[in-house]
């Protein structure tokens, strides 16, 4: 009983270990062929496309809502000490340094993330990574280092778009549902926030869009069995890279305090 | 003369034997097609000759130069040599046909996108596909991606070509002419050409050499004449397509 326990604990232990290594091997390969030319523009440029552009819409619902419903509630309990003059600070910090790029890890990750690793997942077991491999191709310089770029460079920028959609949904219910004077809203905002808070979020949405797309990229690459095998890469890439930026995300914040 | 060189093959899927000692030469120029059992190992077999997988014995050797055991760095270069047909295609589906047919010429070479279109339409035509190169491979008939395979296979005018079952699923009109396609690049090109097949009028026509594999090994080889003459009851049994015999349909 106990044996078996231990004997299954070893075995996830190994499994960890192969990933980590794995994942770290193709890191180092894709941070080589990134500065190695001919840099493939093109392919960087069609996935900056699909991970940035395309998750416009879902970043604006989510960071607009948040915003909302973060100004109500910090209204209600701010409410209690006489700070509502504090609702403004209080989004745009929160969306600044925590929301606005965790939020955007997440539904980026759940979007683009996992159709990455289908996309990757299904070129494994149709043979394409193959047959990339016979045209005397690298698979991780062709599909790895375009989208590891295009998560690096576009995770921040989404993340600014969210921050900025969030605070004008903070300030919408601030000022126009709960009556908060706007002069005093805004320049209190202004008084509070600073550019090293922006930053301090920026630095974590980098560090967010490569567990993105080095997760996807690493489970489409070692995808196996079929259609099944392709689900359980896309599954598995969300779930790995939601919970590596949850993780990545406190430990990022109590060294940046 | 020896091309390539295979020596003592061996390949293990967890405790599955898939080949259990294969030996095998390839001639420089000729064609040399690999027949066997569905599951046998063909298609295991030529992955190994292009470094797609790792023996877990034995040698293969291109040129006297052992390239079984050579680091993926330098296997980039000796690909550049190969062309590869997969048995199910792998065409690349986000590319068009001309994409994908192109796909070789515009990694590898210089050329300017109208002289690879050329070229890419010239090797349709010769695979008998017309005015195809806008389409999407999900577009196309099981035949039809075999034949863009066939093209994308052969557009840099590989010295050493690797067909996997090229025609299945082609009618016999269309299968003669991939065999006329071969014949002739074969003597033009000097192409070595190492085949897969079930087609055994297809066999016939093109052959320099049969070779049969069977339990994880090469039991025999031989021309045609020889291999059609081959009094060995396997052999006899595949080439003439009977359920009875030593092979035994479970
Ligand atoms: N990646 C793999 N993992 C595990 N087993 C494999 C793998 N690839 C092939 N096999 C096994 O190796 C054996 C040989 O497969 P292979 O595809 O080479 O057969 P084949 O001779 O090409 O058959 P067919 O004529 O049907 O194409 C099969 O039993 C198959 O199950
Ligand atoms: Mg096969």
């Amino acid at each position: 009983m106990i044996r078996a326990y231990l004997e299954k604990l070893g075995r996830m232990a190994e499994k960890f270990v192969d990933t980590a290594g794995l994942m770290s091997i193709m890191l180092f390969q894709a941070a080589v062929h990134a500065f190695t030319p001919p840099i493939k523009f093109r392919n960087i440029f069609k996935q900056m496309e699909f991970v940035g552009v395309q998750s416009l819409f879902v970043v604006i619902l989510t960071g607009s809502f948040t915003g909302m419903v973060l100004a109500l509630q910090s209204f209600n309990a701010l409410k209690r000490f006489g700070a509502e003059s504090l609702v403004g600070p209080t989004v745009a910090l929160s969306m600044a340094r925590e929301l606005g790029p965790v939020l955007t890890g997440l539904m980026v990750t759940g979007r683009a993330g996992s159709a990455m690793a289908t996309e990757l997942g299904t070129m494994r077991v149709t043979e394409q990574i193959d047959a990339l491999v016979t045209m005397a191709v690298n698979p991780v310089k062709y599909l790895v280092v375009p989208r590891v770029i295009a998560g690096v460079l576009m995770f921040p920028l989404l993340a600014i778009i969210t921050d900025f959609v969030g605070v004008l949904g903070g300030y919408f219910v601030g000022v126009k549902l709960l009556g908060i004077n706007p002069g005093v809203y805004i320049g209190r905002t202004i008084d509070f926030v600073q550019v090293s808070d922006i930053f301090a979020g920026l630095y974590k949405s980098i560090v967010f869009g490569l567990i993105t797309t080095l997760v996807a990229s690493y489970n489409g690459f070692y995808a196996y069995g079929g259609a099944e095998g392709v689900g359980r890469a896309a599954t598995n890439s969300v779930v790995t890279a939601s919970v590596m930026i949850l993780v990545s995300d406190y430990l990022m914040s109590s060294f940046m305090v | 003369m020896g091309m390539i060189k295979i020596s003592n093959l061996k390949k293990f899927f967890g405790t599955k034997r898939v080949l259990d000692g294969v030996d095998l030469e390839i001639d420089k120029g000729k064609i040399t097609v690999i027949i066997g059992r569905s599951g046998e190992g063909k298609s295991v077999l030529i992955k190994h000759i292009i470094g797609l997988l790792r023996p877990d014995d034995g040698q293969i050797f291109l040129e006297g130069q052992e390239i079984s055991s050579m680091s993926e760095r330098d296997w980039g270069e000796v690909r550049k040599r190969f062309g590869m047909l997969f048995q199910g295609a792998a065409l690349f589906d986000s590319m068009t046909v001309g994409e994908n047919v192109g796909f070789p010429l515009k990694e590898h070479t210089d050329l300017a996108d109208e002289d690879i279109m050329k070229i890419v339409g010239d090797k349709l035509r010769r695979v008998g596909l017309v005015g195809v190169e806008h389409m999407m491979p999900a577009e196309l008939s099981g035949g039809m991606k075999k034949r863009v395979g066939l093209a994308r296979a052969i557009v840099m005018d590989p010295e050493i070509v690797l067909f996997d079952e090229p025609t299945t699923g082609l009618d016999p009109i269309m299968s003669d002419s991939i065999a006329d396609l071969v014949l002739d690049t074969q003597r033009s090109l000097q192409t070595t050409y190492i085949l897969i097949t079930h087609d055994i009028p297809f066999t016939y026509k093109i052959a320099d050499k049969i070779a049969m594999l069977h339990e994880g090994r090469i039991i025999e080889q031989g021309t045609v004449e020889e291999m059609k003459n081959n009094p060995n009851p396997v052999v006899k049994q595949f080439l003439e397509g009977r359920a009875e015999g030593p092979i035994k349909v479970y």
